[in-house]
């Protein structure tokens, strides 16, 4: 199971042709408590680098972003009602959007667990 | 490039509890601690948070005659508030008007005996002081008291632990204020807050700000709150944030803060006008004015923040307003809201549209605060 990490915090594993995204743990500790998700629409085409969800605290709302190009699957219903999961298991249960990888070529452009950790100390 | 940030005498302190600092007002501040604002704005309702307010500006007026009532008449051209019958160890909330009707800024007036002491917002501080000295200045003394620290303590416990350190606040009501010692400092505390919580604000020397707040930090109820929490607290209280919810562009009427503006300032009264705008403040007060400040609650969970576009129909084909603060109300368990509506959809119960990440969602016209303050009366 190859997992992959963006500079904007979001975390992507890859199962066959899709992408589970997520934001890492470092993320969701400096937002705080989150209350609200959402995702873009099933069938949804992002782009790389496009807003694909938001995520809020009480303070503020938050992009996430598309790590790889890409069709919208699914959004983790469960954080309908309960947003905090993100909290409480970022990279497991706390997962936010499912979505096809339309160029596997991206994910090389992404930074492994090693680099990722350095880079948030 | 950007000036270095200012430190309040507490900075120290907030390193140590942990505090994330974020620059506001020109200051380094504490937006939270390690609880983050969701729990230090529910341990505020709940029992009682400790705020840091020092970067907001404390102003001492002194009539030149050494009468308190030529201080209070002074201060009144200046602010439509009934400052004259404002009693000793008495304060009461005022707005700065400018000559078009606007909003310069929003303070606080105590009754200090023999002068009046008052308390603005940091980011119109030097503004407000340059404002009184300049026009009154020829029969007052006008200092900014900028060697000060403020502190507020806000929440049901807050009177036990004010009154650990000193038997008499318990005896304070609200918005009275007194020159007080607690943990050995000199205080000038108020029974007020920023929170619909009861609370009291103390003021009181730089040097004695750390001494004074471990102190309270001591008492097992009260923990540090950030100015997250500060944030959704007000907005649940339903008061304005200057330069969001009331600014130049905002007349104390289309705010609905006509309760500032007691009988006596008001046209037939006894000190009727006299300040600026007066005018046009006494021409809505009568005929209303064609749009005004309320409170919105969203339907579903998504906040529903600054800046949005309100609409009369689903469509988005009518606009209604502009939400101008909005957030996730941690006590409300809902989005929160305030903003402006053309005065037909002003009502308590009118259904609007915002507009938030290109979808219309509902929201409805609601009194605030959202919740019910505990003020001790």
């Amino acid at each position: 199971m190859t997992v992959y990490y963006t500079k904007e915090h979001e975390w992507l594993r890859v199962e066959g042709n899709v992408a589970v995204v997520g934001i890492t743990a470092h993320a969701a500790n400096e937002l705080g408590e989150l209350v609200f998700a959402e995702a873009r629409d099933p069938g949804t085409t992002v782009e790389q680098g496009d807003s694909v969800a938001v995520v809020e605290s009480v303070k503020a709302a938050s992009d996430i972003y598309a790590p790889v190009t890409g069709d919208v699957l699914a959004f983790n219903d469960v954080l309908t009602d309960d947003a905090a999961l993100v909290n409480r298991d970022p990279e497991g249960e706390g997962w936010i959007v499912r979505m096809t990888i339309a160029d596997a070529g991206q994910l090389e452009g992404l930074m492994d667990k090693a680099t990722y950790t350095a880079l948030v100390g | 490039m950007n000036p270095p940030l200012l430190r309040t005498p507490l900075y120290d302190l907030h390193l140590e509890l942990g505090a994330r600092m974020v620059p506001f007002a020109g200051y380094d501040m504490p937006v939270q601690y390690s609880a983050g604002v969701m729990a230090e704005h529910l341990h505020t309702r709940a029992k009682a948070g400790l705020f840091d307010v020092s970067h907001m500006g404390q102003v001492r007026l002194c009539a030149r005659s050494g009468l308190l009532a030529d201080a209070a008449r002074a201060l009144e051209a200046l602010v439509p508030a009934d400052i004259v019958s404002l009693k000793p160890g008495r304060q009461r909330y005022a707005l700065f008007t400018t000559a078009d009707g606007g909003i310069s800024d929003d303070l606080m007036v105590a009754n200090m005996g023999d002068w009046l002491l008052l308390v603005v917002n940091a980011a119109c501080k030097d503004a407000d002081f340059a404002h009184v000295r300049d026009a009154l200045g020829a029969t007052c003394d006008v200092d900014m008291l900028a060697d000060r620290a403020l502190i507020a303590v806000q929440g049901p416990a807050a009177e036990a632990a004010l009154a650990g350190l000193n038997p008499r606040a318990a005896g304070m009501r609200f918005m009275d204020v007194a020159e007080l010692e607690l943990a050995g400092v000199a205080c000038i505390v108020s029974r007020s807050g920023y929170t619909g919580e009861d609370g009291f604000e103390i003021g009181m020397a730089a040097g004695g700000a750390v001494t004074v707040a471990r102190a309270l930090l001591a008492h097992p109820d009260v923990a540090p709150a950030g100015l997250g929490a500060r944030d959704s607290l007000r907005l649940e209280a339903g008061l304005c944030l200057y330069g969001s919810d009331i600014d130049l562009t905002t007349t104390p009427v289309e705010a609905a803060l006509e309760w500032s503006i007691q009988k006596s300032r008001r046209p037939g009264g006894a000190r009727a006008g006299g300040y600026p705008g007066a005018a046009i403040v006494a021409d809505q007060l009568a005929d209303g004015t064609t749009r005004r400040r309320v409170g919105l609650r969203a339907h579903g969970r998504a906040p529903v923040r600054g800046g949005a576009d309100l609409f009369a129909d689903e469509a988005g084909t009518q606009p209604a307003g502009r939400v101008t603060s909005g957030a996730f109300g941690p006590s409300v368990g809902g989005p929160v809201a305030m903003g402006y509506v053309a005065a037909d959809h002003a009502t308590t119960g009118t259904p609007l549209f915002a507009s938030v990440r290109g979808r219309l969602l509902p929201v409805t016209v609601t009194a605030m605060p959202f919740v019910a303050p505990t003020f001790r009366r």
